[in-house]
This record gives C-alpha cells, structure tokens and sequence, in this order.
C-alpha cells in the first residue's frame, strides 16, 4: 500500500469520499463495497488497528455532536446512523491515505494538479516549521519552569501569552533568514 | 468546527468550494502583490503556529471543548488576505494528512475559516480600532474581533448544515452560536492576549496597519465583503424567520392586509422566490445571490455617478469603506 503512486491513492480516495458522501441513503452496496475496499487496504497497509480506531474516536467529536442532535430529532434516528456511517468511512479513507503518503509526494501532486505555487510552498514550510516550532516552544517552557514561581492562575496566563507572542516574534525573525537560505539554495 | 465528510450535500459543497475558491485566489492575488518576497516564509511559518494553537482546546461549560481557529488574529497580524492564505493552509493540511475535516467539505471549511472568520474578524478589528484609540483600543477590538469572528463563522456553518438538510435550522442556529459564543470568549481572550504581548515588544510586526483608504485596500475589502455577501445570502438567509414581519402583522390584526393590490411592476422573484425553482430554500438562496449582486452593482454605478473622477482621485485618502 505504501508503493503505490500518490496520484492513485489520491485519486481513489477522493472518488470514495466523493461517492459515498454524496451516495442516496439507500445505497448500502456502495456503503458495504467501500468498506471492504477500505479493509483490503487496512490489511495491506500493515497499521495497526488499535491506532486507526483512536484515530477514528479523536475525530469524531463533532461528529458525536451533530448526531447527537439529530438523533434527539423525531425522526432522527435512522438519518443519524448514515451521517455517522459516511462520516466514519471517509475519515477512514483520508486516514489511511495519509498514513501511508509522505507529504513530499502529495504536494508533487497538488503542483502537477495546476494547485497555485504560493500555496504549496506554504504547506511545505508550514510542515517543516511545525518541528522547528515545536523545539524552541520546549525549551521556552523548560526556561519558564525553571524561572517562575506559579504564582496564581492569572500570572500564568499572562506569561503563557508573552511567550507565545515571543515565539511568533522570534521564528518571524527567522523568517527572513530562512529566505535568504532558500535563495541562496536556488529557490524562486 | 471543522465539518467532516457526509455533513454536508453536494449542492451545498460546490457552492461552498465556488465560493472558497474565489476568496482563496483573491487572497493568494493580493498576497502576491503586497507581500514583499522576504516574508514569503512568514505565511509558513504564522501557519505551523495557528496550526499547534488549534492543538490546544480549552474547556468551555457544559462539558464541551473549545479550539481556536486564530483567523482574526492573523489578520489583525498579517493582514486580511495573508490570514486567509494562512488559514487555507492550514485547513487543507488538517483535511488531508489529519482528516480533521472532509475533504467534500474543504470548500465549506475554508468558507467558514479562512474567509468568514478573517476577513469578519479583519473587519471588525478595524472597526472598533478607529472607534477606540491606543493601545487599550487596539487590544479591546483583538478581543471583540476574536469573538465576533468565531460566532460569524459558526452561523455560516449552521446555514451550511441546515442547507444540506443534517441539521434543521432550528436546532443547527442556537446549537452552533450557543456553543461558540462560549468557545468565542476563550478565542478572544487569547487572540488579544498574544496580540498584547507582540503589541509590546515589536509593534512593528503588525501588519495591519496600512491604512485602508488606500485604493487597492479597498478593492481588497470589496471584493471580500462581497463574498460574505454571497455566502451569507446563500447559507443564511434562506433560514430567516418566516414569520410575518411588523407591518404584516398589524395588518393581519387590524384587518386591512386584504387591501394589498397587485404590484403595477410584475417582479421577476415574488417574495424572493425564484421562479422555475421549486425547492423553496434554493430558490430563497438564488434569489438572496442575485439580489445582492444586483445591488451591489447598482451600488458601484451610483458611486461612480455621484463622484466625479476628478474628485475621487483627489479624495483618495479618505476614509473609503
């Protein structure tokens, strides 16, 4: 699963979770046929079980929410199970599909698919900052740990916030370094 | 609020996605010709940082949990059309890689986010900011637009809901705005909170403050505003009360509603009902599209009558919106 091209698993996958949310209400085949689709995959894809059913059930509180409004409609029990159906199916898929896609081939993707140049290299640089943000906000925290006293709640929030703002200072001024890098390195 | 797959119908998606894919590429338009290309890594970067926050939820009563979307915050910071850029980004990277957020529903999604949350949010950010001076001003509008912002969207999202027939409006409307008025005090809290803190160390980073009298501001505005419009006539009007307005109400108490005589002028959508259409929402969600185009245009006609050229370009720098 995971040599299969990223076209393919794109496209697939968006056909699944184009006709299945789209699907009338009284199409179980295509419901039941992608299921099995989706199992195969599973199989093949080598992921554990126990990681996609947590990914599942952390997805799905807004699902939870909505259908539970619905089911406390009159006649909404039965509408409530293909929403949560549909739903649970599609996460699925787009689950899968990026379990086993590196981002590098899904960007090739959107590029070759016409998607516009300033976008993508957001996503690209949003992806790779994420890790770089992720370190300097644990050792801003360690640094807060070992210098402050806690000293009530509203104190805390207050230098939570200074350091988040010190933090988006701090990797916009690396913002303008991380230019330069990539022109230097032949980016246009 | 990220809507997933099978939330929403295909009607109701592909008018979403047209509307989205509008905004995104006015906004990509104007990102490319305003942002000097040194910042270029700063979308990137402001995106990775809405991305972690959105990580974070925060308890709101009742049991439920509440995230931050940032939309106003990052326009209040970059500018309307880099957040909605931003914002995108980050929507998009969320659908596919963490299927928070369906992929039939992108377009939906990046409506109510990126473009309803910032652009509302922008707009009221510098409402309030020429209303409230200093830096209490600037600080109290971060807070209002935070809040205002997440409200704004939830509606859009309850229309959309509604529209698709998941959710009748009656329950979709107060769920959704109940629920983020709450969640929308945490957002406000924190949006100025982080705002104060950049406010104070680099006042400079913050982007907001070209003014936006400036011509190609204010194009920028237009053509935003006009796509809430849109939205707003097609996801919320078509749910507006359909009880008999004041005037209808009286008439039908004291007795003399049966006095209405037939227009002179036959409109072309009778009580804004397309004809032809005989599904009573789309045709309500037409005829609110059309109409606000057409009153649109009309409105552009009579500014460019009423101010002669000469005068427009010598006023430029006024106040414009």
């Amino acid at each position: 699963m995971r040599r299969l091209p990223a076209a393919l698993k794109l496209g697939v996958a968006l056909a699944l979770i184009a006709g299945t949310a789209l699907a009338p209400p009284g199409w179980t085949g295509w419901f039941a046929g992608v299921a099995a689709v989706l199992a195969l995959a599973i199989l093949s894809s080598r992921i554990p079980l126990l990681f996609l059913l947590k990914q599942l059930l952390l997805l799905s509180p807004f699902v939870l929410g909505v259908a539970l409004v619905n089911a406390l409609q009159p006649a909404g029990r039965a509408q409530w199970m293909i929403v949560a159906a549909r739903s649970a199916l599609c996460l699925l898929t787009v689950v899968l599909v990026s379990n086993t896609t590196p981002l590098s081939d899904i960007l090739r993707v959107l590029r070759r698919a016409r998607v516009p140049a300033l976008l993508i290299t957001t996503i690209a640089l949003m992806h790779r900052y994420l890790f770089v943000l992720a370190e300097e906000a644990e050792r801003m925290r360690r640094a807060r740990l070992s210098r402050t006293f806690h000293r009530g709640r509203r104190l805390r929030w207050q230098t939570l916030a200074t350091v988040v703002g010190q933090l988006f200072v701090r990797a916009s001024e690396r913002a303008e370094r991380i230019y330069d890098a990539m022109c230097a390195r032949g980016w246009q | 609020m990220h809507i997933p797959d099978g939330f929403i119908d295909g009607k109701t998606a592909l008018a979403a996605a047209a509307l989205s894919a509008a905004g995104v590429s006015v906004a990509l338009r104007q990102v490319q010709r305003e942002l000097p290309p040194r910042k270029t890594p700063l979308l990137g970067l402001t995106a990775a940082f809405l991305f972690a926050a959105q990580m974070v939820n925060f308890p709101v009563a009742g049991g439920t949990s509440g995230h931050l979307v940032g939309g106003a915050l990052a326009a209040a910071l970059l500018g309307p059309s880099a957040a909605v850029v931003v914002v995108t980004t980050v929507l998009i990277v969320q659908c596919f890689l963490f299927a928070d957020g369906g992929v039939m529903a992108l377009g939906a999604n990046i409506f109510n986010m990126a473009i309803v949350n910032s652009i509302g949010g922008y707009a009221i950010y510098r409402g309030v900011c020429r209303v409230l001076p200093g830096i209490r001003g600037q600080v109290a509008a971060m807070a209002f637009a935070g809040w205002c912002a997440t409200v704004l969207a939830s509606i859009s999202c309850a229309g959309q809901l509604a529209l698709s027939g998941t959710v009748p409006w009656s329950a979709a409307f107060p769920a959704m705005a109940g629920t983020h008025m709450l969640i929308g005090v945490g957002e406000g809290l924190i949006s100025a909170l982080v705002f104060l803190a950049i406010l104070r160390t680099r006042p400079d980073m913050i982007a907001g403050t070209a003014e936006p009298g400036q011509p190609r501001r204010r194009g920028e505005l237009l053509r935003y505003g006009l796509l809430v419009t849109l939205g707003v006539a097609v996801f919320v009007a078509p749910f507006a009360c359909p009880w008999p307005d004041g005037l209808e109400r009286v008439a039908a108490r004291l007795g003399f509603e049966h006095r209405t005589a037939p227009s002179l002028f036959p409109a072309p959508a009778p009580d804004y009902r397309t004809p032809g259409i005989h599904w009573a929402v789309g045709a309500t969600a037409i005829a609110g599209a059309a109409g606000s185009l057409i009153v649109f245009a009309l409105a552009l006609l009579l500014g460019r009558l009423l101010v002669p050229k000469r005068a427009a370009a010598i006023s430029g720098d006024l106040k414009g919106l």
